[in-house]
């Protein structure tokens, strides 16, 4: 208790009855235990936070546009990132033409998605070539798949890695034919 | 010399300045406090580094779920309701006052259309219970509701706000990327080109090793 009630000292005495002083003093601590609970109450359930959310624009699909047609990319630039499942990431540079013997067969490398994983090859990669073209492919066949976190984690590291020509698209065949000559799954 | 006698002081404390502040501080809360929505279904986003923030209304969300399942939420009363009668009116499915209403309240949704009105028709708690078990809203090639209630919603919102929509694709981290590129692709069929991957916020790495 925040009050302490003052004995009064006429206790006893046979004196005159007096009215009753009452004290213009209100205990206030049930109003603050009740303030301060509802306090704690909205402070815990109340979400500020708005959810964040990452853009991801996709080019525009020319539909008139035949397949020759199609920008080809230069070996030079190509770096090809797979997104295996089990949170491994698979990836080569150049491209690879399984048709074409000319093209020698890419090897693909394995690392993951830590500090010194994938973010540092594609920084080594900045550094050797300045405008990089990376294609994401997240891997999906016969029942195994890339998490959805995966792709996440990739486009933000593009981002963090300062990338400025990335595309998400779909496995070719040949990429899946290359991962499993190479025995990686 | 007399005695100085030390003044007592009573140990009553004067509380009002922090009962004012307390109140202050529970209107404050109890004005700005948002309660989480009821929503069909739970999803663990991925983090990501990203800081942009989504708008505070005109938020059309497709969650995705780890059972491959896709859920639809629009913010918006008015433009659930629109759609839900153009979407409705596509399929042939007619659905009474109550549960055009009923609908408008709920956050988000997946069962297929033919099944809607059976849903629509229970109760919050009977709904809660049926959450885990629902189908989500098809988005197979060959009956793509999915896109209908995007373009309905999008269109209802244009005629009622004059805004455009900000699209929210909503996945669990461990979603597979199949549904979600298949959700992707079913709107770039649309031109619709610009998606927004809803994230929660991780710390930004100060040394990335240049």
């Amino acid at each position: 208790m925040a009050e302490i009630q003052q004995q009064s000292k006429d206790s006893g005495k046979g004196g005159k009855k007096r009215a009753k002083k009452m004290s213009t003093k209100i205990d206030m601590t049930p109003m603050v235990d009740l303030a301060f609970l509802l306090l704690t109450f909205f402070m815990l359930t109340t979400t500020f936070a708005k959810p964040n959310v990452m853009q991801l624009t996709m080019p525009v699909k020319d539909k008139n546009l035949k397949d020759d047609e199609q920008t080809k990319i230069k070996a030079s630039q190509a770096v090809t990132i797979i997104l295996a499942p089990d949170n491994k990431v698979f990836y080569f540079f150049g491209l690879n033409e399984p048709t074409d013997p000319s093209v020698p067969k890419p090897e693909i490398k394995v690392t993951d998605f830590s500090a010194n994983g994938i973010r540092k090859v594609l920084l080594e990669r900045q550094h050797q070539q300045p405008e990089p073209i990376i294609l994401i492919e997240p891997y999906v066949y016969e029942g195994k798949e890339a998490k959805y976190k995966n792709m996440v984690d990739i486009l933000d590291e593009m981002n963090i890695t300062n990338q400025k020509k990335y595309a998400l698209i779909d496995i070719p065949k040949k990429d899946i034919d290359l991962i499993k000559t190479q025995k990686l799954l | 010399m007399p005695k100085v006698k030390p003044h007592r002081t009573s140990p009553s404390l004067d509380m009002t300045p922090m009962v004012d502040l307390a109140f202050l501080l529970v209107t404050f809360f109890m004005l700005t406090t948002q309660f989480r929505p009821d929503e069909a279904v739970v999803v663990d986003p991925p983090s990501s580094t990203s800081d942009l923030h989504a708008p505070d209304s005109d938020i059309l969300t497709l969650t995705v779920d780890k059972n491959k399942r896709v859920f639809f939420g629009y913010d918006k009363a008015p433009v659930k309701e629109a759609a839900l009668k153009a979407v409705g009116a596509k399929y042939g499915v007619t659905f009474t006052p109550t549960q055009v209403k009923q609908f408008s309240l709920m956050p988000n949704f997946g069962v297929p259309i033919t099944q809607l009105g059976s849903y629509l028709d229970k109760d919050t708690e009977q709904r809660k219970a049926l959450n885990p078990t629902l189908p989500g809203i098809p988005y197979d090639s060959l009956n793509n509701q999915m896109i209908d209630w995007v373009i309905e919603a999008r269109k209802a919102n244009a005629a009622l706000f004059k805004k455009p929509t900000f699209l929210v694709i909503k996945g669990d981290g461990n979603a597979d990327v199949k549904t979600v590129q298949t959700v992707i692709k079913d709107l770039q069929e649309k031109d619709i080109n610009r998606f927004n991957l809803l994230t929660s916020l991780e710390m930004k790495p100060s040394y990335i090793g240049q």
